[in-house]
């Protein structure tokens, strides 16, 4: 259990006004003023819209942005660590020692010309200066932990020679590798079918309580973040703009954009027919207006949302909303509570 | 069916995986795969990863050539009877990999644009166009147009390439994982997009995704495949609501729960799919088929018609018909 924003000491992530700002005419502000913590062992799904700053976010957690072009701002801690400030072998440490991060695209993360086992054991002995035999036996270890069929000889596989779902399950053994604390998972099961889908979703799940881990997990697909998350967030425009435990948010959202979002889900609607789409485009991200970033697209925005910075609701513990509506649904609902 | 718009035939493509002679290996990617689309209707295809979707889409589309096999537009066998000049102005694709099918050097709305100036189109007429495709697919093409493919996230470089081949104003769209890097809501724009275009230019779609919940919603027909071959295809009113085929129960079964107090707790199919080089005698699902009986091993199932327009390769449904 971890508290939106108090309770700093034990957590594991704590970011507090983090902007990523990229170089350019005009330039993008992709992240703005983003502050959240994650406790040890927790798992927080990332909704948002395309484009609101999901990857860039994970991307600053783990330091992969181009450094030329990328401004960043505010502090970003993990595991005790200044991570904006480390260089040389502090960063190398933290890239896949302390953290990890797996993708939709395991070519990202696997080399072609390596085998999976030469791969593994390259990043324990890099990480953990094992001796090569040691290493080699971690690298069995883990794939027989993916479930890799007949593992021993998957050692010596490229990763061409593996199937779409055993790729993605290698990239997780490869990211597990070296124990990290935390794991960054951006859309990692987009491009597989259901079967396997689900596969992966439970073996995640299992990997993370056995190992205590951290994870944040992005996906667009909100049964996807219900499968696997304990706590969600959702982000627009490069701020988070809600956040709470998976069933406060999924019942019952209190930011419109969230409202909208889930909303859009296809489930249950009359096939062919429209769809509910949040009408509008988001702002552009070089002139964001000065009060909320929604409310141009809002249709509940008051005069007041456009020109005043938005006041953050929270009920105290878990949750909070970026919204002047959202305080109001809250007394409303404590009174409607209360009545019964 | 009156005359299909676009039809595959006995489709055959297998990759080499290396060897020679008798020790020669092959991917069978797609091995005898056939259907057909009527003007205007919109075909879901959905299978394993890997189960050769792309691949056949990429036959159909003519920028593969299959082994055997062919594609008809029109009733016309393309390549001897209809010029593929022609053929490529009438059938485009949106790929799965959005990065790799946008030129690095070019800007957005030059990509968009460069569709009709092949054509014909004049420049200034070809941007006019594209602007106007971005603005449709969601892309402010004041903010965006100038901007390379690197410069955007997943979601808008989809969003570009789906307004890239509209802009050859086609008759049939091959949309592969198309929406799959968007969130939902803008995901429920494309769709609305994608329907609306269906009724004022009457497009027919084949429309390839891993996501169940968005083929049933946008598609007349559904084709599931499993190791390169064709299991089941049929209505998706009937396909959804009774599959015929045990593997498409375990994929529709798959799909992620939208209830956190019931959380999945075992995936409907374990183990991984077979090597496509090696796929198992007789029913390739067999040895993953929790049904799998007698024949299941040995005899490769006809395709059953199990309702009207709907067909699946399973043995299980001789027994469903004798008990009929
Ligand atoms: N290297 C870059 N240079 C300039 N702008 C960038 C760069 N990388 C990302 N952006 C912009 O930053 C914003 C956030 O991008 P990001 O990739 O984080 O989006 P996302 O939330 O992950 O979206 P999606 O769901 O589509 O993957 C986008 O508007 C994108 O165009
Ligand atoms: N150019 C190629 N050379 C060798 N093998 C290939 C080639 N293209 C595809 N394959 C193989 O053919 C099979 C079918 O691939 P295809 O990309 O069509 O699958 P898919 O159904 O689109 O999968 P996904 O859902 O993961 O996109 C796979 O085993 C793949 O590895
Ligand atoms: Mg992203
Ligand atoms: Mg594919």
């Amino acid at each position: 259990m971890t508290s939106g924003f108090s309770q700093s000491d034990m957590s594991l992530i704590r970011v507090r006004d983090l902007s990523v700002r990229f170089a350019g005419t005009p330039p993008v502000h992709a992240v703005n003023s983003v502050s959240f913590d994650l406790a040890p062992g927790e798992v927080l799904g990332i909704l948002g819209e395309s484009g609101s700053g999901k990857s860039v976010t994970l991307k600053t957690l783990l330091r992969l942005l181009p450094e030329r072009k990328a401004t960043i701002t505010g502090t970003v801690e993990i595991d005790g660590q200044d991570v904006l400030s480390l260089t040389g072998r502090g960063l190398a440490d933290h890239r896949g020692g302390i953290v990890s991060m797996i993708f939709q695209d395991p070519s990202l993360a696997l080399d072609p010309v390596y085998t999976i086992g030469q791969q593994i054991a390259e990043s324990v002995i890099r990480h953990e200066g094992a001796s090569k035999q040691d290493a080699m036996a971690r690298a069995l270890e883990m794939l027989e932990l993916v479930r890799i069929p007949s593992a021993k000889q998957r050692l010596e596989n490229y990763p061409h020679e593996m199937s779409g779902g055993m790729r993605q399950r290698a990239m997780i053994a490869l990211a597990l590798a070296c124990r990290p604390k935390l794991l960054l998972a951006d859309e990692p099961t987009t491009a597989l079918d259901a079967t396997v889908q689900i596969q992966i979703l439970l073996l995640l799940r299992e990997l993370q309580q056995e190992m205590g881990m951290g994870v944040i997990f992005v996906t667009h697909d909100i049964g996807v973040a219900v499968e696997v998350s304990d706590r969600l967030a959702v982000m627009y425009a490069g701020s988070f703009v809600e956040t709470g435990s998976v069933k406060d948010v999924i019942r019952d959202a209190r930011h419109p954009y969230s409202k909208g979002l889930l909303a859009a889900n296809l489930v249950g609607a009359v096939p062919g027919t429209r769809l509910d789409a949040v009408p509008g485009a988001p702002p552009p991200l070089n002139a964001l207006p000065e009060g909320c970033a929604f409310a141009p697209r809002c249709a509940v925005a008051e005069d007041l949302c456009l020109v005043s910075p938005v006041p953050l609701w929270s009920d105290g513990e878990n949750r909070w909303a970026r919204c002047v509506h959202a305080k109001r649904e809250a007394a409303r609902k404590d009174r409607m509570g209360a009545g019964n | 069916m009156s005359t299909p718009i676009l039809s595959a035939h006995s489709l055959v493509k297998h990759f080499n995986a290396g060897g020679f002679g008798a020790a020669r290996k092959v991917v069978r990617a797609v091995d005898d795969v056939s259907f057909e689309l009527a003007p205007g209707e919109t075909l879901g295809v959905v299978g394993e990863s890997g189960c050769g979707k792309s691949t056949t889409a990429r036959l159909l589309v003519q920028l593969l050539k299959p082994d055997s096999g062919s594609v008809r537009y029109e009733g016309k066998v393309v390549g001897p009877e209809l010029p593929l000049k022609a053929f490529r102005s009438k059938v485009q694709m949106v790929f799965q990999d959005s990065f790799a099918s946008l030129n690095p050097r070019m800007t957005m709305i030059d990509a968009v644009a460069f569709g009709p100036t092949v054509h014909g189109v004049s420049q200034s007429d070809a941007i006019r166009k594209a602007q106007d495709l971005l603005d449709r697919v969601g892309l402010d093409p004041a903010r965006f147009g100038g901007r390379y493919a690197h410069e955007l996230s997943g979601g808008q470089r989809q969003r570009v390439n789906i307004a890239r081949a509209l802009a050859f104003d086609p008759q049939v769209i091959v949309l592969d994982e198309a929406v799959s890097a968007l969130d939902k809501s803008v995901e429920a724009q494309v769709l609305n997009l994608l329907m609306d275009l269906r009724r004022e230019r009457g497009l027919t779609y084949v429309f390839i995704s891993h996501d169940l919940n968005v083929v049933r919603h946008i598609s007349d027909r559904v084709m599931v495949m499993y190791l390169g071959e064709v299991a089941e295809i049929g209505p998706a009113e009937s396909l959804y609501g009774a599959p015929c085929h045990p593997y498409t129960e375990a994929l529709l079964a798959a799909m992620p729960s939208l209830d956190p107090d019931q959380r999945t707790m075992e995936a409907p199919l374990a183990g991984d799919p077979p090597n496509p080089i090696d796929p198992p005698s007789g029913c390739r699902f067999h040895t993953r088929c929790a049904r799998a009986f007698g024949p299941c091993s040995t005899q490769i199932p006809p395709s059953y018609t199990v309702g009207r327009s709907h067909v699946a390769a399973c043995h299980l449904n001789s027994v469903k018909e004798h008990v009929a």
